[in-house]
């Protein structure tokens, strides 16, 4: 099937000898190189592209650029779908296949506008009425209807396979925009020798003179760009928007390479976001043209007056055969002349009495009927327009005029979202009937439109002369060249403010297309007591979205400030804030994604375990053996053979994860007793301590053992998660607090592999494995530690158990960890010793009621966890006043406390909530259980846990409830510690 | 096309920049922000309560010129003063808080 072409035989930015192939929900249509995605289905005469928000009206597009509200699109296919994509900012690329969105089953017959006829239950306030009152309740049953019926596009529910980047630039002048102004200023900072780098969201260069039809100002843009393109100092980045503005003169930038779909597999990425930091920036942002208020004005066919220029200059599209402009200001005055210059039949409804003569000549000349005096009232048509009333406003008088197409001017808006970023806000022009920038930052500049400058032989000399005064203030002053001259003179630019439209019986007068705010949401707003704009706009969902009101701000606010009898400035705007337009979530997570977004870090034994059965999980930023196959092929298995095997004979365990700091100096004594709870200075060379240190509000920081191998050299383990805080810690105590102690502190966390080898017959492998070195009891007893030479390598070896057994934990540096390691399992293969994993490990602690990392969560206390006695009463230590507040020491505190099951079919769980046998449960309860393992000594499932009064309720039975299953189990308080209470083992 | 491009590390949103004293300017991700430096540390055996208490819980949030400490978490390691104006995020000079220990 062909269609009827809408398009001009000649002109244009597109290539008619590439002809682009897509599709639009399934059909296949066609456009051309050079194409938006709206203007080829302009193009193939497709007007009718969405379905309003909350009425599901027929809607077409209203612009051609960024701002558009209407003609959303979801663009692709799988994990590379991506909803909401204005179909104006949408560079065609063959195959590309789009969506409509918000219509079912079509948008040509829409089911759901059957809202068009509920519209007086959907005004303003229609979620907040409806669903905060009696009906609260039945929120949850509405939702998904609600959802489905008003909404945009579904985002991708497949993984995104492309690949996104982040990086940072630099240089001394960015340029925002890249219209007449921008290029411009550009061309003159670069001539000055400044390092320039031009943004522009487009795909092409040039901003509004892409939409002139005036041969003379293309071949101005072409001729700037060129110059540009052969400068070495100037980076030229399209497709590129500017979503920010931040401190520092700092721009976040994204650049997007959608239509050139890049290949993930060859490193190339779809988007990237730069943060940009430039010396000096120049806003030359350009205008945003406002709709004209009337009833119907949502209706396709209806378009900004600028667009239509835009889709007949830029993008050669033909509009039918009759055309309306509607204004109250000069610029669309041009594009009735461009309409007319392609045949069209136009009419001009000016609502200025008086216009400039010379345009009234031109017009008239080129054919254009022209009205003065003149609003549109209403306009006929549903899914395409086909005539226009329009009223004088002397004397009321009505006529009609057949129209295939209308161009609205309203006025234009300063995009002023960037420069009011950083908190300077917009002021109002009263010439202007718009905001324009309250104000430039040191550094920052703007030039054109953003600045009111409407004619562009005006904008280009302010732009020349900004240019090199930004370069200038980066200390460049090169003369090199000038800036060309556009020749001829400016169009004449004047305006008159539009009286407010009166909503009339003919229709809805919609401010807000994108979020269907009409004139009346506003007035009942207001009717209802709203009067600041802020909540005007939460109220009415205006200005909210895709476009963030880029078209409708404006109109509303205006209309507000009439309603409350105010001047625009006192009525005030709403804020700005980035991004400009709507980024990816791709494009801000960047490459931070899987092990990028948080990388793995592996212990030196992890090739072995991996090769050997081991199970791993994750703990914290660290992949640790969980458990090995030996044992089981489940968790739950295999790691109550390994507490087992570590009870009755021997095994081994990684702790390469545990913090390591070497501590050195002549004060490292002192340092170690200032930071530690309990005593250091005289802890004897060739002893380790087990220590406790607190943060300066008296919770507990972190344990671990710190070992003395000199007079000057310590050895400090600390627990796996809290190495690096720890490391920061000690850091900031030496350099800002007592930088007089002699101490030097470096993390030996990844250059020493740790093993533990634990069990009753862990010296007998000891033994077997180090034949040269005494490891008996006197030689090595409890916390006992020695470095000694093992094949010509450092072996540290110290005394201490975690899991309540005769153990010694040995340290050899990181690349000779699997030997020592294969050795040991060696040397031990007759006592039975095998690998046991993190599960056991932290099991095995727990029946020995040792506290870890869920006990020590920077919430309790030293005396929470039953260590108050550790504190020395000698000497000061950090946390120690603090740790005396009457709070702190309240006996009812919560503490530490070792929890048994009385039900043997029963199982504890992490996180229960725990209350005393006679309460009533609900609420916080007396605490909750911190860690749970089986005892395979015991034979039940034993837990630690937090309880109000700690140990005085031991022997007591309470109730552990755990309300996401609903279950309540009976158990009884005992004492954490569950095994060797006397420590015969560890000193076995 | 001669701009200067940097790779951000992890986590990177730069919007500052810190000079330190040690490595010279960097992005602010670098570091790690710890509070006021205005406030002395009590010094150590001070067996106060009250001074203690004040020292860890009492804090202005001034809105203006702030003296803070940052550290070079992923650089130097090195503690430093940060004079940097809250309101506007400006950050001024900056200084080592231990001088003897850089090298």
């Amino acid at each position: 099937m062909t269609r009827k072409s809408h398009r001009l035989p000649v002109g244009g930015h597109i290539d008619r000898s590439q002809p682009v192939s897509f599709s639009l929900d399934g059909r296949t249509y066609s456009g051309f190189a050079g194409d938006s995605l709206a203007s080829a289905l302009l193009g193939q005469g497709v007007q009718l592209v969405g379905r309003s928000f909350k009425y599901h009206r027929p809607r077409g597009f209203l612009a051609a650029g960024v701002e558009e509200p209407n003609g959303l699109f979801t663009v692709g296919q799988g994990g590379r779908v991506t909803p909401n994509l204005a179909g104006t900012s949408t560079a065609l690329y063959p195959g590309l296949e789009a969506r409509c969105q918000n219509a079912w089953p079509s948008v040509d017959f829409d089911l759901m506008a059957i809202n068009s006829w509920a519209a007086p239950l959907l005004t303003a306030g229609f979620y907040y009425k409806t669903f905060m009152g009696p009906l609260r309740g039945s929120w949850m049953f509405y939702e998904p209807f609600i959802r489905r019926a008003a909404g945009l596009g579904q985002a991708a529910n497949q993984a995104d396979p492309d690949r996104y980047e982040r990086r940072h630039a630099y240089t001394d002048v960015a340029v925002i925009g890249s219209g007449a102004a921008g290029l411009a200023a550009a061309l003159s900072a670069a001539q000055a020798g400044a390092r320039v780098m031009l943004i522009e969201q487009d795909w092409l260069l040039g901003g509004g003179l892409l939409s002139s039809s005036d041969s003379g100002e293309e071949q101005w843009r072409r001729q700037v760009i060129g110059q540009l393109q052969t400068l070495p100092n100037v980076e030229l980045l399209t497709n590129t928007t500017a979503l920010g503005l931040y401190d520092g003169n700092t721009l976040a930038l994204v650049e997007k390479h959608d239509h050139e779909r890049p290949d993930p597999q060859r490193g190339q990425a779809r988007e990237v976001v730069i943060t940009l930091h430039a010396k000096s920036i120049i806003f030359a942002t350009g205008a945003i043209e406002r709709p004209l208020v009337f009833a119907n004005n949502d209706r396709p066919g209806v378009m900004l007056a600028s667009a239509i220029g835009t889709y007949v200059n830029r993008y050669a599209v033909s509009f039918g055969e009759r055309a309306l402009i509607a204004c109250n200001n000069d610029s669309a005055h041009r594009v009735a002349l461009d309409l007319a210059a392609t045949g069209l039949k136009v009419t001009l409804a000016e609502q200025r009495l008086e216009l400039n003569p010379k345009s009234t000549e031109l017009l008239k000349k080129a054919g254009v009927a022209v009205l003065t005096g003149t609003q549109v009232a209403y306009v006929l048509g549903q899914k395409s327009l086909t005539s226009a009333r329009l009223r004088r406003i002397t004397d009321n008088t009505e006529l009609t005029v057949e129209c295939d197409v209308l161009g609205m001017s309203g006025g234009w808006n300063p995009v002023v979202h960037l420069t009011s970023h950083t908190g300077i806000k917009p002021n109002y022009s009263p010439e202007l009937d718009a905001f324009v920038p309250g104000g430039y930052a040191s550094g920052h500049f703007g030039v054109g439109l953003i600045n009111g400058t409407f004619g562009l032989r005006a904008a280009i000399s302010e732009a020349a002369g900004i240019g090199r005064k930004a370069a200038m203030a980066t200390g460049h002053s090169a003369s090199n060249g000038a800036v060309p001259t556009l020749e001829g003179t400016d169009h004449s630019y004047s305006f008159e403010a539009l009286p407010q439209a009166v909503a009339g019986k003919h229709g809805k007068a919609f401010l807000d297309f994108q979020n269907d705010v009409t004139t009346k949401d506003v007035d009942q707003a207001h009717d209802e007591g709203y009067v600041s704009v802020e909540h005007l706009k939460r109220y009415t969902t205006l200005g909210m979205g895709t476009d963030q009101g880029k078209t409708s701000n404006i109109n509303a606010i205006s209309r507000m400030a009439h309603l409350r009898d105010l001047e625009i400035p006192v009525a005030g705007t709403t804020t700005f804030r980035p991004p400009y337009t709507p980024v990816s979530l791709g494009a801000l997570v960047g490459r931070h994604v899987k092990h990028h977004f948080r990388p793995i870090r592996r212990s030196p034994l992890h090739d072995w375990h991996a090769a050997n059965g081991g199970a791993f999980i994750e703990a914290g930023p660290w992949l640790r053996a969980w458990y090995y196959q030996w044992a089981g092929n489940s968790a739950e298995a295999a790691y109550l053979e390994e507490m087992k095997l570590v009870r009755s004979a021997v095994g081994l365990s990684d702790v390469s994860t545990l913090g390591k700091i070497d501590v050195q100096g002549p004060d490292a004594a002192e340092f170690l007793n200032r930071v530690y709870v309990n005593g250091f200075a005289k802890l004897p060379v060739g002893k380790a301590r087990y220590g406790v240190m607190l943060n300066d509000d008296a919770t507990v920081l972190d344990d671990g053992t710190t070992a003395r191998f000199s007079d000057t050299q310590f050895f400090m383990t600390t627990t796996t998660a809290q190495a690096a805080e720890v490391m920061s810690r000690l850091e900031f105590l030496l350099q800002t607090a007592w930088p007089d102690l002699k101490v030097n502190i470096t993390s030996l966390t990844d250059q020493w592999a740790g093993m533990c080898v634990a069990g009753p017959k862990a010296r007998a492998v000891l033994e077997a494995a180090l034949p040269v070195t005494d490891v008996s009891d006197a030689a090595l007893p409890h916390m006992g530690v020695r470095e000694v030479s093992f094949n010509g390598v450092a072996l540290r070896i110290l005394r201490l158990s975690f899991s309540g057994e005769l153990a010694y934990e040995l340290y050899v540096p990181a690349d000779c960890g699997i030997a020592l390691w294969e050795h040991l399992l060696r040397a031990g293969q007759s006592f039975g010793i095998r690998p046991y994993g993190l599960e056991a490990l932290a099991s095995l602690r727990i029946e020995k009621g040792h506290a870890a990392g869920l006990e020590l969560d920077h919430r309790t206390t030293l005396d929470d966890l039953g260590l108050g006695k550790m504190a020395s009463k000698e000497k000061d230590f950090v946390g120690r006043e603090l740790r005396l507040r009457d709070g702190l020491q309240d006996s009812n505190r919560w503490s530490l406390v070792g929890i048994e099951c009385l039900e043997p079919n029963a199982r504890l769980r992490g996180g229960a909530i725990l209350f005393a046998a006679s309460d009533e449960l609900k609420g916080h309860g007396r605490g909750y259980i911190t860690s749970v393992t089986w005892s395979v000594e015991l034979n039940k499932y034993i837990a630690l846990g937090l309880y109000h009064g700690g140990l005085r309720h031991v022997g007591e039975e309470i109730i552990c409830a755990f309300p996401l299953k609903q279950e309540t189990v009976r158990a009884r308080i005992v004492s954490p510690i569950f095994i060797d209470a006397s420590g015969a083992r560890l000193h076995a | 096309m001669n701009t200067v491009l940097a790779f951000g590390p992890i986590g990177s949103n730069s919007m500052l920049r810190i000079n330190c004293p040690h490595c010279g300017e960097r992005d602010y991700t670098e570091f790690r922000y710890a509070g006021d430096a205005n406030k002395a540390r009590p010094a150590h055996g001070t067996g106060d309560l009250k001074t203690w208490h004040d020292y860890v819980f009492i804090f202005d949030n001034p809105k203006g010129p702030h003296r803070e400490y940052w550290q070079h978490v992923f650089g130097c390691r090195q503690w430093l003063i940060l004079e940097r104006n809250t309101a506007t995020n400006i950050t001024g000079a900056s200084q080592l808080t231990d001088t003897s220990r850089a090298s």
